[in-house]
């Protein structure tokens, strides 16, 4: 392959890409000028490859190779389709925040009655005024990608003491096929509150689509928060998100992360323990097959002393599907007592299948409890015999190992509604396998 | 009527043959006791009836109901009504032994093309023999087996047979583990399950169990062949003498 010639011709697409949208994008003077800096740091650096340390397991260039143009406003008939989706996808008793191709729906979103509780505002209209939630700590090339082409999110104010009755249900949706998505979202969370937020990507009708996400979250002191986030997009789509979080002082936070889709996905992480006496819990489940590609990396940075960290991951790995787990553990010279654990299982259905597990501590402090654990392994037969004596068929006792498999992940949301809405989704991707 | 016939079956593990032509014939409604030293393939045979996959058939079938049980998938033969209630059953973590229980009885009755079970009427069941079998509804709030006791673990392995209410019972030792009155127990809901169209197949070192569950015919294994069959005094008798004279005839 000449390298050379490839280069210019991804160059010029993705130039066209930018100035192909910025008629589109909201923001003011200044909001230009912050993406288009953005926008230049993305050109410089391209799409993630394998020689870039972070992404070696999951080389963009190679697996999606280009980004796809700004997704248009949907029609009528998608909006239909979208609204469809809502009332699928939708969880009990939810307050529901959708975005179509990236863009807020008002008319499919439960705005108004949230509005009593919690602060909220669309990405677009913050942008009329500045770039701040355009900035984030970390910069890569996706990041950035996001920060030039954002076109809508949510932005959520929980004030301090706010005990919100519902989950707060943010549904990315996608009409437009062979179209990219991309939103930026920004939670607040005040003190002393508690709240739970799922954030739910779903298609409808659309196929080969490409999502790049980016969610800021700050929590305050004190506070309970879940949030929990199923991506269960299109097979043939791309999902890359990044999230930023930042943890006060004694916060209880719950993450978790499922994947039962796309062909390519990347949910990285960054999530900074800035306070003492924090409990993070981050857990998820990949459920891959065919030849889907599923990554996870987190970075949990113990910033302060005396935070717990505790992550749980499981893959099922079909086919020839690849899971890709990166786990970074920092903990500064100051955070003393740190106590973060995390272990990550891989269940290989076939031989084809591959999992690879990259855990990584970097300890400064010398009073600290650290550790991690991997392991990869196929189903235990004697257990499989057990069942089928008992009359299971081949996949069905497979499902039933395979649920218990995953529910170590999954029994760690505290909610019973949210558990068996997650334990629903995951049911039925082992129907889908049988 | 036959319900059993296995004849003349070879059977090779990891190259090596452990059953070298084994001939055994259950009718329905018989009971019958296998006994014989440790290493005679007891065993073998028990796991190669409920299809366990690594043992290889070079010779002989295997026949229930008439049928060709070696053509059968594990779950088809549960279906058909055979079970083993196993020698070391496994523990199974994070499926929970309600959910296993309910999922086992309807995949057999959707073999068999009946309904599935309603909730209550499969509450109802459990809880019925679950009583008479001494196990507490705790246990059941568990795992597969997880945690249980030696002999927990066998009782659930009569819970499941009473359920599933098959018509070959194999069971593979189980008194081994079992206290006096957890024996007593058990042996009580295996008789309760007695019936004109059931039969069981009783393999046990000890004559104790037989006295609880009275064989009809009574087989001695060794090596791989069964070299004697006999009346329920059999049994007493190897109890008296051991295995020694029919080591030689094996
Ligand atoms: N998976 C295996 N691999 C190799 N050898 C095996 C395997 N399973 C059984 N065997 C051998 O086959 C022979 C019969 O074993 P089996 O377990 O059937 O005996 P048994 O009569 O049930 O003995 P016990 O009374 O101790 O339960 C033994 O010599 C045993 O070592
Ligand atoms: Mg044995």
């Amino acid at each position: 392959m000449n390298v050379a010639v490839a280069k210019t011709g991804k160059g010029r697409a993705v130039s066209d890409l930018f100035t192909s949208a910025e008629g589109r994008l909201p923001g003011s003077p200044g909001v230009t000028a912050v993406r288009r800096e953005a926008f230049e740091t993305y050109e410089r650096l391209g799409l993630p490859h394998r020689r870039i340390e972070e992404w070696k397991y999951t080389d963009l260039r190679a697996l999606v190779g280009e980004v796809l143009p700004l997704a248009a406003a949907p029609d009528a008939a998608a909006l239909k389709r979208a609204a469809d989706a809502v009332k699928a996808h939708a969880i009990d008793g939810a307050r529901k925040l959708v975005l179509v191709d990236g863009v807020f729906a008002a008319d499919l979103s439960d705005a108004k009655a949230l509005a009593v509780e919690v602060g909220f505002k669309t990405l677009r209209e913050t942008l009329e005024k500045d770039a701040g939630l355009l900035k984030t700590a970390t910069v890569d090339a996706v990041i950035a990608l996001n920060a030039a082409m954002a076109t809508d999110g949510v932005v959520l104010s929980i004030a301090d003491g706010a005990q919100l009755s519902a989950p707060i249900q943010i549904i990315h949706i996608a009409t437009a096929a062979s179209a990219s998505a991309f939103s930026r979202s920004q939670v607040t969370i005040g003190k002393g509150s508690r709240a739970t937020i799922v954030e739910t990507f779903v298609a409808a009708g659309a196929t080969a689509y490409q999502i790049n996400d980016a969610v800021l979250v700050s929590v305050a002191d004190d506070s309970d928060v879940a949030y929990i986030r199923l991506m269960d997009d299109a097979p043939d789509a791309v999902n890359v998100t990044s999230q930023f979080v930042t943890i006060g002082a004694n916060v209880k936070y719950n993450f978790f992360n499922m994947t039962t889709g796309a062909a390519v996905s990347r949910l990285q992480g960054f999530i900074t323990l800035a306070g003492e006496g924090s409990e993070l819990s981050a857990n998820g489940v990949n459920l891959l097959k065919k030849t889907e590609h599923g990554d996870t990396t987190l970075v949990v940075d113990h910033a302060v002393p005396n935070c717990v960290s505790r992550e749980v991951f499981r893959a099922v790995l079909d086919d020839r599907a690849h899971s890709v787990f990166q786990g970074r553990i920092i903990v500064r010279p100051d955070a003393q007592k740190t106590d973060g654990k995390m272990m990550t299982r891989a269940l290989l259905l076939s031989d084809e299948a591959e999992a690879d597990n990259k855990p990584e501590l970097e300890i400064f402090a010398d009073d600290v409890s650290c550790g991690h654990g991997a392991t990869a392994g196929a189903l235990d037969d004697s257990l499989l015999f057990y069942l089928k004596a008992r009359g299971l068929p081949e996949k069905q006792a497979q499902a039933l190992l395979i649920q218990a498999f995953v529910g170590e992940a999954i029994e760690q949301i505290a909610d019973d509604g949210l558990r068996e809405h997650v334990i629903g989704i995951a049911e039925r991707w082992l129907e889908r396998r049988q | 009527m036959a319900l059993l016939e296995v004849k003349d079956l070879k059977v090779r593990v990891e190259e090596r043959e452990i059953l070298h032509g084994l001939t055994l014939t259950v009718n329905e409604g018989e009971i019958h006791a296998i006994m014989g030293p440790n290493g005679s393939g007891k065993s073998t045979l028990s796991h190669v009836i409920a299809g366990k996959p690594g043992y290889e058939v070079t010779d002989g079938q295997i026949l229930f109901k008439g049928e060709d049980l070696l053509e059968m998938s594990p779950d088809e033969r549960a279906a058909k009504g055979v079970f083993l209630a196993f020698q070391y059953p496994v523990e199974i973590p994070g499926v929970a032994t309600m959910n296993f229980l309910r999922t086992a009885l309807n995949a057999q009755r959707k073999a068999r093309g009946e309904d599935e079970f309603s909730t209550p009427d499969f509450l109802r069941k459990v809880r019925e023999v679950s009583k008479s079998l001494n196990i507490p509804q705790d246990m059941l709030k568990r795992g597969v087996n997880v945690g249980f006791s030696g002999g927990e673990k066998k009782r659930n392995e009569v819970l499941q047979m009473a359920l599933f209410e098959p018509s070959l019972c194999i069971l593979d030792e189980m008194d081994s583990g079992l206290d006096i009155d957890a024996l007593r127990i058990a042996a009580d809901g295996v008789n309760a399950l007695r019936s004109p169209k059931r039969s069981m197949v009783v393999i046990t070192h000890y004559q104790r169990l037989l006295n609880y569950i009275v064989p009809d015919v009574v087989h001695v294994m060794s090596k791989g062949r069964v070299v004697k069959s006999g009346g329920k005094e059999l049994a007493l008798e190897l109890e008296a003498s051991g295995y020694a004279q029919f080591e030689d005839a094996a």
